[in-house]
């Protein structure tokens, strides 16, 4: 019998196995293809204080393997989320993790403590990471300090398991992660999107409405691969590895290169089933090599 | 799910007809207006393309699909017994009110789901008219289709067929206004936003409801990634994928 388990902090998943953020709604959109309850977890959509509506449309451009999205962190609040989006998510069979976001420090700490409220979450993933919004996100997220600053804030104000969710728009990823570490951050999760830029050369202007976005599919994979190494080497919490992640193959590379688990995102777009394959390549690469859990391929190059 | 094509004709100088069956089990029900993610299974090629719903005949589903960039190059060059993945029915449909005297307006690809629609209206006992344009003739698509299912009325920008300019300059849109309405009280249309546009000021001029199929850039097309919204007279982005693709025109901010 596979053992998939894998713990991140005081969060248990039957597998290794998530769904990034922005990228599966709040699981419900997903249930005709999915089975949730085959899934490690779910993260959905980020969620600030206040609602959204996000960047104007356009919001996305196809590049080569690989799309750029300025969505904006459109979300209708955490208001609307605690009363009508979490009594239809409580009852899946999977982990349900809110992603949470702010434009300051306060929001990012009210929004997390009401979602700790909420008995059936057991996790929050902190956005410190977004590239498309003028204020907060990123902006947080491309510093030691500034990371550093969130982190403690929240935690005060949230008991569960807390994942920081880390740009790739840094110098020294390993660093920030650090910073997060020492300010009490069960696990980081990483990467976000790689900021990038399309221009419509037929038309002479910028594809995206706020000229760039975030670089997400497999063509971030190697850099996303190449951090998540970098930060599994630097810190002892658990790594969340993301970024191109299509196949089971993708999956495996991650777990080796030190991540407790993987989060599949864009993939979800292009094959709605696609996480639920890539559990069962991952059972099946693990019985193909001799292994009987899949911890103990964590980290292993 | 695997459709298995089942005829690949080139119609018009940049557009493919293609005819499809599921490989195994039946086509499930799809609404006039809906849509479908086919995956063009090439290198480099990530997103699945949105295409729209051109006609339905039993297990038999058909596209039309312009050829404009490498994903809709490698669904064009599919051929009989080729195989491409789909994820559909997609989207919510046209309204089908059975009572009224429809105008279908198309222009460019955009006229592929008016065919499925008039088709439907046609079923309710309504006997619609289409109004198709193109820049040129050799542009315009499967009129001898159309023409089975309702009258065809056609405008070309260089006046190679029907009459000449936009579809809004064609004389059926004087009538309208001349005659309070014309009998008709509805008009459905897709095709490129600045037609659509001109449509629906020309349909609110006349009194006449209007519904709109938008054809915005997307992604995941089920409303989880956000990225192909239109913003309503409520002041919110809304998916097109999961709120349209199509929009009664009142409520789009344009």
């Amino acid at each position: 019998m596979l053992d998939l388990a894998v713990k991140i902090g005081a969060l248990e998943l039957r597998n290794p196995v998530m769904t990034a953020s922005g990228t599966f709604g709040y699981g419900l959109e997903f249930q005709d293809f999915v089975d949730l309850g085959e899934l490690g977890g779910i993260v959905v959509k980020g969620t600030t204080l206040k609602p959204r509506e996000g960047n104007p449309y356009p919001r996305m451009a196809e590049t080569a393997s690989g799309m750029l999205n300025c969505v904006g962190l459109q979300n209708k609040g955490v208001d609307y989320f605690c009363e009508h989006i979490y009594p239809q998510v409580k009852d899946l069979p999977t982990n349900v993790i809110v992603n949470v976001s702010g434009s300051t420090i306060d929001d990012y700490a009210e929004t997390a403590r009401r979602i700790g409220e909420l008995e059936a979450i057991p996790a929050i993933e902190l956005n410190i990471s977004c590239p498309n919004v003028k204020q907060g996100g990123m902006a947080f997220g491309v510093t030691a300090a500034g990371a550093a600053s969130v982190v403690k804030a929240v935690r005060k104000a949230y008991g569960k398991t807390l994942i920081v969710k880390l740009s790739p728009n840094v110098t020294d990823i390993a660093e920030i992660a650090r910073a997060v570490e020492d300010e009490g951050a069960d696990s980081v999760s990483l990467i976000n999107t790689l900021m990038g830029m399309a221009i419509d050369a037929e038309r002479r202007r910028k594809v995206l409405s706020i000229g760039t976005g975030g670089l997400s599919g497999p063509a971030v994979k190697p850099v996303a691969l190449r951090m998540v190494y970098q930060v599994a080497q630097a810190v002892k919490i658990p790594v969340i590895g993301l970024g191109g992640i299509m196949t089971a193959t993708d999956a495996v590379e991650f777990l080796l290169a030190g991540a407790t688990a993987v989060e599949v995102g864009t993939a979800n777009f292009i094959d709605p089933a696609v996480t639920t394959k890539i559990v069962r390549g991952i059972g099946e690469y693990l019985a193909r090599h001799g292994f009987s859990s899949v911890r103990e391929i964590i980290g292993v190059v | 799910m695997d459709l298995c094509v089942t005829h690949s004709e080139r119609v018009g100088a940049q557009c493919v007809w293609l005819k499809a069956r599921p490989t195994e089990g039946s086509l499930p029900a799809c609404l006039p207006g809906q849509f479908a993610q086919l995956r063009a299974d090439t290198p480099g090629v990530l997103l699945r393309r949105p295409i729209s719903i051109h006609d339905v005949c039993g297990d038999e589903i058909s596209f039309l699909v312009q050829m404009v960039g490498e994903g809709t190059r490698w669904l064009g060059q599919l051929g009989v017994g080729d195989v491409v993945n789909a994820v559909l029915p997609l989207g919510n449909g046209f309204s089908l009110m059975p009572e009224d005297t429809p105008l279908l307006v198309g222009g460019g690809v955009g006229v592929a789901p008016l065919l499925y629609l008039g088709r439907a209206l046609r079923e309710k006992g309504v006997k619609p008219t289409f109004l198709l344009g193109a820049r040129t003739k050799d542009l315009l698509l499967r009129l001898d289709a159309f023409r089975e299912v309702g009258d065809v009325l056609v405008a070309t920008e260089d006046g190679s067929e029907g009459e000449r300019g936009f579809v809004t300059q064609h004389s059926v849109f004087s009538q309208l206004s001349a005659s309070a309405t014309n009998g008709c009280s509805r008009i459905y249309t897709c095709g490129p936003a600045p037609m659509m546009k001109a449509v629906t000021k020309l349909a609110k001029e006349c009194g006449v409801a209007c519904e709109v199929s938008l054809e915005n850039r997307m992604a995941c097309g089920v409303g989880a990634c956000l990225c192909c919204v239109t913003e309503t007279n409520d002041g919110h982005n809304r998916c097109v994928c999961t709120e349209g693709p199509v929009f009664d025109a009142e409520v789009l901010r344009w």
